[in-house]
C-alpha cells in the first residue's frame, strides 16, 4: 500500500460491499453502539443479569465471524500459515464476540426479557 | 456534563467530521486552468485511473480517451476464474462504468500515432490532434506465434490459456478440471518475451496442483513447469523460494524450454531448446503466448530501438515514464518500456507519477514524483494461501507491512487480501481514489 489513509480505506470498503451496503452497515454499527450507550446512560449502571447472557453469546459471535470470513473466501483453518494468521483469526473472533455481546446486551435492555426486566 | 441530546449531537458531528476528513486530506493544490488537448490511448486500468485523476487536477482541458472495447476486464481475477473459484463475469464490467463524465470516449481502434505531427489516427479514418499523449493500450497476446495453436482450441483436448480473457479463463478451468479428474501429465508454460504478471503462470500451476491434491488424485499426476528462462522468477530471492516450493510439491521445472508448437490431436507440445527441438506429451497444457506492443505502437517512432527488439515497448524514462525523445508523450501500464512489472500494482504506482509529471509540464514546472519500479504479486500457492511478494527495479523486496506480513511466507492473510481487498482496491484505483 502506498498511501493507507482513511480516505483510501473508506474507498476500498465501499468497493467491497457496495456504497449503499457499506454505509448501511456503518449506520447499523453506529446505531447499535449509540443504543448501547443510551442504555448505559439510562440505567446509570451495567446490569450484570443482562451482561451474563451477553457474555454467553460471545463465543457464538466469535465462531460465527470466523466461519463467515472463511466461507466467503474459500479458505479453512488448514490455511493458517504463520503467527500473523493466528493473530488475524483471533482478531476476527474478537470482533465477532464483542459485536455480538453489545448487540445482545442492547437488545435485551431495549426489548427486555422477564429475567432481566427488574434490572 | 452532557445531557443525552447534546451527547448524541456531538457523536453525530464527530462521525461527520471523520467522514469529511479524507476529502480534505486528499485535496491537492487547486486545479490548473488550461486548454491543453490530452489524448489517452486505452481505457484499461492505467488509462481509466489516470483520466479520473486528471479531471480533478485540470480545469478546462480537453481529455479524450480512445478505446474500442465495451468491456473493462479486471485481469488480476483471471487466475481465480481459471481455477473454478470465480465465475467469468467476476472480471467483467463496462468501460463506461468507470470513466468521468467530462472525458470524451472514442470507441474506435487506434491505427497510427505520429509523434512528430502529434496526431492519432483511428480505424474510422479520423485524425485526432493532441498536445499531450498518454499511451496505455496494454499489450497483445501473440497466440498466432505458436504453431498449431488457436484460441478456439481452449477448453478441449486438455488445452488451457487463461490470459486470453474471461471466457477463455473459464474454458481453461474446464480443461484443467478434467485433468484433475482423469490424471496424467500437466505441462505449464510461459513465454520468452516480457509478459503480464509473471506470477500468473506459477499461480495457475500451484492452484491446479493444490486442487488435484485436495481431490485425492495427485498420485496419478505429474506436473512440469517449462520456462524459457534459466530461473523461475525475475527476482532471484523469489525464484529460489519458488524453486523450493516446487521441490516440496513435486513440480518439475524444465529450463530453457520455449513453447513453439502444439499438436492438439496427438497431445504433443514442441519446445525450442538450446539442443534443438524437444517434444513433450501432455494431458493438460497451459499456453502463455509471446507478448508484444500493439501494431500501431510497433509501427510508430515510440518504441525502444535497441531494447526488447520486436516487442515494441515505449522508450520512456523508468523514473518518470515520460518519453525520452518526445517529452509530450507518456506511457503507463503494460506498454511502458521499463524493466519490471506489467501488473495492476505497477499501474497503481505509475499513474500518480505520470499525473504529477504531466500536470507539472502543462503548468510549466518539473514534476517531483519518482517511480521506483514497485510492483507486487499476491503469489497464490494454494487455495487459501499466498505470498505477498513486492519488489522494485533493483530486485529488492519492498514489503508494505514489514515485520507483520512476511513476503516469502505462504499466509492466509495474503490470500484474504487477494480475495477480499484486491478487487476493491483495484476499483478504487480506477476511480482515482487509491
Amino acid at each position: 500500500m502506498k498511501e493507507l489513509t482513511l480516505g483510501t480505506m473508506v474507498a476500498v470498503f465501499e468497493e467491497i460491499f457496495g456504497r449503499g451496503l457499506f454505509w448501511a452497515m456503518v449506520a447499523i454499527a453506529v446505531l447499535v453502539t449509540l443504543a448501547y450507550l443510551f442504555v448505559l446512560i439510562r440505567d446509570r449502571s451495567v446490569s450484570w443479569k443482562k451482561f451474563l447472557l451477553a457474555q454467553l453469546s460471545m463465543p457464538v459471535g466469535a465462531v460465527f465471524a470466523v466461519l463467515f470470513v472463511q466461507g466467503v473466501t474459500d479458505s479453512s483453518f488448514a490455511d493458517i500459515g504463520g503467527p500473523v494468521d493466528v493473530i488475524i483469526l483471533l482478531g476476527i473472533a474478537l470482533v465477532g464476540a464483542i459485536g455480538m455481546a453489545i448487540l445482545v446486551y442492547t437488545l435485551e435492555a431495549l426489548i427486555g426479557s422477564r429475567r432481566t426486566q427488574t434490572g | 456534563m452532557l445531557d443525552r441530546r447534546q451527547f448524541l449531537a456531538a457523536t453525530a458531528l464527530a462521525g461527520m467530521a471523520a467522514g469529511l476528513a479524507p476529502t480534505v486530506g486528499m485535496a491537492q493544490t487547486g486545479p490548473i486552468s488550461t486548454n491543453a488537448r490530452i489524448i489517452i490511448i486505452g481505457a484499461g486500468a492505467a488509462g481509466t485511473a489516470l483520466a479520473n485523476r486528471l479531471v480533478r487536477r485540470l480545469h478546462g482541458a480537453s481529455i479524450t480517451i480512445i478505446d474500442p472495447r465495451a468491456n473493462h476486464l479486471y485481469q488480476p481475477g483471471l487466475t481465480l476464474v481459471a481455477a473454478g473459484l470465480k465465475p467469468a463475469d467476476y472480471v467483467v464490467s463496462e468501460t463506461t462504468d468507470w470513466l468521468p463524465s467530462d472525458v470524451s470516449l472514442i470507441t474506435e481502434a487506434v491505427v497510427a500515432v505520429d509523434a512528430v505531427s502529434r496526431t492519432v489516427d483511428t480505424a474510422d479514418g479520423q485524425s485526432h490532434s493532441y498536445d499531450w499523449l498518454v499511451v496505455a493500450p496494454g499489450l497483445v497476446l501473440d497466440h498466432d506465434a505458436i504453431e498449431g495453436f488457436s484460441l478456439d482450441m481452449v477448453g478441449q483436448n486438455g488445452i488451457g490459456a487463461l490470459y486470453a480473457g474471461p471466457e477463455y479463463a473459464a474454458r481453461t478451468w474446464q480443461a484443467a478440471s478434467q485433468f484433475i479428474d482423469e490424471g496424467g501429465v500437466g505441462v505449464f508454460t510461459r513465454p520468452a518475451t516480457e509478459m503480464k504478471c509473471a506470477g500468473a503462470p506459477l499461480k495457475h500451476t500451484f492452484l491446479i496442483e493444490d486442487l488435484a491434491e485436495k481431490a485425492g488424485n495427485r498420485s496419478r499426476m505429474n506436473f512440469v513447469y517449462a520456462a524459457p528462462q534459466g530461473s523461475l522468477f525475475g527476482v532471484p530471492i523469489v525464484a529460489e523460494k519458488v524453486r523450493m516450493l516446487f521441490g516440496q510439491r513435486d513440480i518439475a521445472p524444465v529450463h530453457n524450454y520455449t513453447l513453439k508448437s502444439v499438436d492438439a490431436g496427438r497431445k504433443r507440445a514442441t519446445f525450442t531448446t538450446p539442443s534443438g527441438d524437444a517434444e513433450m506429451a501432455y494431458d493438460y497444457l497451459h499456453v502463455v503466448p509471446p507478448q508484444r506492443a500493439p501494431d500501431f505502437v510497433l509501427e510508430s517512432d515510440l518504441p525502444w530501438a535497441d531494447r526488447w527488439v520486436g516487442q515494441g515497448w515505449l522508450e520512456v524514462d523508468p523514473s518518470t515514464l515520460q518519453h525520452r525523445r518526445y517529452p509530450n508523450v507518456f506511457a503507463v501500464g503494460d506498454v511502458a518500456g521499463v524493466p519490471k512489472g506489467k501488473t495492476a500494482a505497477s499501474v497503481k504506482w505509475q499513474v500518480p507519477v505520470v499525473e504529477d509529471h504531466l500536470v507539472a509540464a502543462i503548468d510549466g514546472r518539473d514534476g517531483t514524483e519518482v517511480y521506483n519500479g514497485y510492483t507486487s504479486c499476491p503469489l497464490i500457492t494454494r487455495v487459501g494461501r499466498a505470498m505477498l511478494v513486492e519488489f522494485d527495479y533493483q530486485n529488492n523486496l519492498v514489503p508494505s507491512f514489514p515485520g507483520v506480513i512476511a513476503p516469502l511466507e505462504e499466509l492466509w492473510i495474503s490470500w484474504l487480501m487477494k480475495e477480499v481487498a484486491l478487487k476493491a482496491t483495484y476499483n478504487a484505483m480506477l476511480r482515482g481514489r487509491a
